[in-house]
């Protein structure tokens, strides 16, 4: 196997508060092949979206990270100078934000936003500029004549296409994707994921992808991180975590959605809800909301054992030699 | 295979139809002409002990038949009949009243929807003050107790007396069906209660709107983006887009052989985690255009099947099968063999 594009290591992020600091993101540590789409699904205050921001080094206080490497290319992400790290970020990664729709400026031509970001990575020479941003607007299927739209004569789906195509103005080898769908009717949805895939076929970037939706994620992703209360749950092939969920968490969201085919079964759901980070539960995390609790999961907090080729955080796959209880 | 009963065509068991239901709005200034069609000719029945879902995409004016039907907004055109009455001619105070008892809504954001300085009793036991005057003090506490029990908000006696942010989403959720609940209604309006609950909390609250059909026998208008929880749910399906109902009819019938194309592509883009197939189809989710839409179906410029009379006449809805019907000039009804059969079995 070829050295990891992206390796994060022990990644804590803490929210510092007046009086207890609330760890939004506790020691997650993955990896991502160059090429690879890792889709990280979980419910929302579960640390994803503070992982990403982690990550692309954007975190802003109250958010600290407070231990942990991102290792991008060898290179430790943490520690690189706000000068250093501005010239990485967006040539070599780059980042999609949630309703990218409104993280366009209303009061900029497409062309003009798309400009103005190659000219901050010293790309001085305007038909040059003009080229690219028409070039990299074809990628994503939009008319080379919207650069000269603003964002508001753009539909929903056009402007989340358009955050795509600026994204790619460099040709990075990692996009950071934050729930770029969610805002999106289901056909939309359906078309700029199948977009993204075929992008990423030709142009070879991995893709780190935040989502709340199970399904995305099933169709899309090589590789599948389920995370729970700002730990990651559950972490393999999205063929084994789907096909053969280990963690009862994995296996209580994928029963929690109807299913358009198939005879109707009656949903259980996962009872309760997701904790307050600022106290979390003792022992693991999900033993309040578990189905197969045990009397010491309540005592002892799980690490990750790796089973197959997953690794989950359940007490359930302890080795039965180191069960002392 | 044939488990779903054809919807009954006359006027037993109706509780509420609209007829002709059209809602436009006026956009830009006072000279301006231009409106937005967001309803259009809507014919909906919901039946006695039914849930009734409304899908559509955004803009396709599912939530303005809710405001319509909760009458927050009047109707441009059509009509509204609640057991045989028009409701849009309902004058005096205690009529209205009741109606807004009888077919309360309940909304989709259930952050917002409670006054936050007030413990969760403090909206149930004001409904019920209001619409259920002869209720003595303890009996409207007792009334909140069972409505809370009702929707799972169990113990109710501590339910009642929390403040909206000691409770998660879901239960929030729960406290606005119990608020329904407690006007003893007929019909709820339920315009999108899961969307904004995290997945794992979002089959309990689906759950309940059947048990409430099943246990209160209240009849449940269930609107929504969401088609897999529509099937999970509804007795029949409304498909609406741009503003016309496109097709309607039994779940199963509706899911399982669509006739309008733009059911079909619908369905084809859903996502389902146990279905990871994907499919291919180069449609790229425009929003129609529904400003001034004129003459013609309103799907044509999306639609595969488009030919020169979808642009000329608008489509009506036709019967398809047993209590299926589509809006579109070019759908097939099921073969007329298959319809005898459907009859005689």
């Amino acid at each position: 196997m070829s050295q990891p594009l992206l390796e994060v290591g022990g990644l804590t992020v803490d929210y510092i508060g007046d009086n207890a600091d609330v760890r939004a993101v506790d020691d997650v540590t993955f990896s991502l092949q160059p090429g690879e789409f890792l889709g990280v699904v979980g419910e929302s205050g579960c640390g994803k979206s503070t992982m990403l921001f982690a990550i692309a080094q954007l975190l802003s206080p109250p958010a600290e990270l407070t231990a942990g490497t991102v290792l991008f290319r060898g290179t430790d992400l943490v520690r690189l100078g706000e000068g250093t790290l501005r010239s990485v970020r967006w040539r070599d990664f780059s980042v999609v934000m949630q309703s990218a729709m409104n993280a366009l400026n209303p009061m900029k031509s497409i062309a003009a936003q798309f400009a103005d970001t190659m000219r901050a990575h010293g790309m001085r020479n305007d038909d040059t500029v003009r080229d690219r941003s028409a070039e990299v607007l074809r990628l994503v299927g939009i008319d080379s004549v919207h650069l000269d739209s603003y964002p508001h004569q753009l539909s929903g789906g056009m402007r989340q296409r358009a955050m795509i195509a600026m994204a790619l103005l460099f040709t990075p080898q990692l996009v950071i994707m934050d729930e770029p769908t969610s805002a999106l009717d289901v056909v939309a949805q359906r078309s700029l994921m199948t977009q993204i895939k075929e992008l990423q076929r030709e142009l070879g970037f991995a893709v780190l992808f935040v989502t709340h939706d199970m399904s995305v994620v099933g169709r899309y992703s090589d590789r599948v991180m389920v995370m729970y209360a700002g730990q990651v749950a559950e972490i393999g092939s999205t063929d084994s975590v789907f096909g053969s969920p280990l963690h009862p968490y994995t296996r209580g969201l994928l029963d929690a959605f109807p299913s358009i085919r198939g005879p109707r079964r009656t949903l259980a759901g996962i009872p309760g809800s997701p904790p307050d980070l600022a106290r979390p539960p003792s022992g693991c995390r999900f033993h309040p909301r578990c189905p197969a609790v045990m009397p010491r999961c309540s005592v002892d907090a799980p690490e990750l054992f790796h089973i197959g080729d997953s690794d989950v955080r359940c007490l359930l796959y302890q080795q039965p030699l180191e069960d002392t209880a | 295979m044939s488990a779903t009963n054809p919807a009954p065509r006359d006027d037993a068991g109706v509780l509420l139809r609209t007829i002709g239901l059209t809602r436009h709005f006026k956009l830009g200034g006072f000279f301006s002409k231009r409106s937005l069609h967001a309803v259009d000719d809507l014919d909906l029945t919901v039946h006695e002990r039914e849930i009734v879902a409304v899908v559509g995409e955004s803009g396709s004016g599912k939530t303005t038949v809710a405001r319509l039907l909760a009458l927050v907004y009047t109707p441009t055109r059509g009509d509204i009949v609640y057991r045989g009455r028009s409701v849009l001619r309902l004058r005096r105070r205690r009529d209205l009243l009741r109606y807004r008892g009888e077919v309360p809504m309940v909304f989709q954001d259930p952050y917002s929807a409670m006054n936050p300085v007030f413990r969760v009793s403090h909206g149930v036991l004001r409904t019920l003050a209001l619409h259920r005057p002869e209720l003595s003090k303890a009996q409207r506490h007792q009334e909140a107790v069972r409505v809370f029990e009702t929707v799972g908000l169990t113990p109710a006696a501590d339910m009642l007396r929390k403040f909206p942010y000691e409770m998660s989403g879901g239960q929030r959720q729960r406290v606005g069906f119990a608020a329904a609940l407690a006007l003893g209604p007929k019909l709820i309006l339920a315009d999108e209660p899961v969307s904004m609950l995290d997945v794992s909390i979002r089959a309990g609250i689906l759950n309940i709107l059947t048990r409430l059909r099943d246990e209160q026998g209240v009849s449940i208008l269930y609107i929504t983006h969401d088609i897999a929880s529509a099937r999970y749910v509804a007795d029949r399906i409304v498909v609406m887009y741009a503003g016309h109902a496109v097709e309607s009819g039994p779940t199963e019938v509706v899911l399982g052989r669509p006739k309008h194309p733009y059911t079909q592509l619908l369905l084809s883009a859903v996502a389902d985690p146990k279905d990871r197939a994907v499919a291919v189809s180069s449609d790229t989710g425009e929003p129609p255009r529904v400003i001034d839409p004129g003459e013609g179906c309103r799907f044509r410029w999306r639609c595969p099947l488009a030919v020169d009379t979808c642009s000329t006449l608008t489509p009506r809805p036709r019967p398809m099968g047993p209590g299926h019907e589509a809006a579109c000039h070019v759908a097939v009804p099921e073969a007329e063999s298959s319809l005898d059969i459907a009859a005689v079995g």
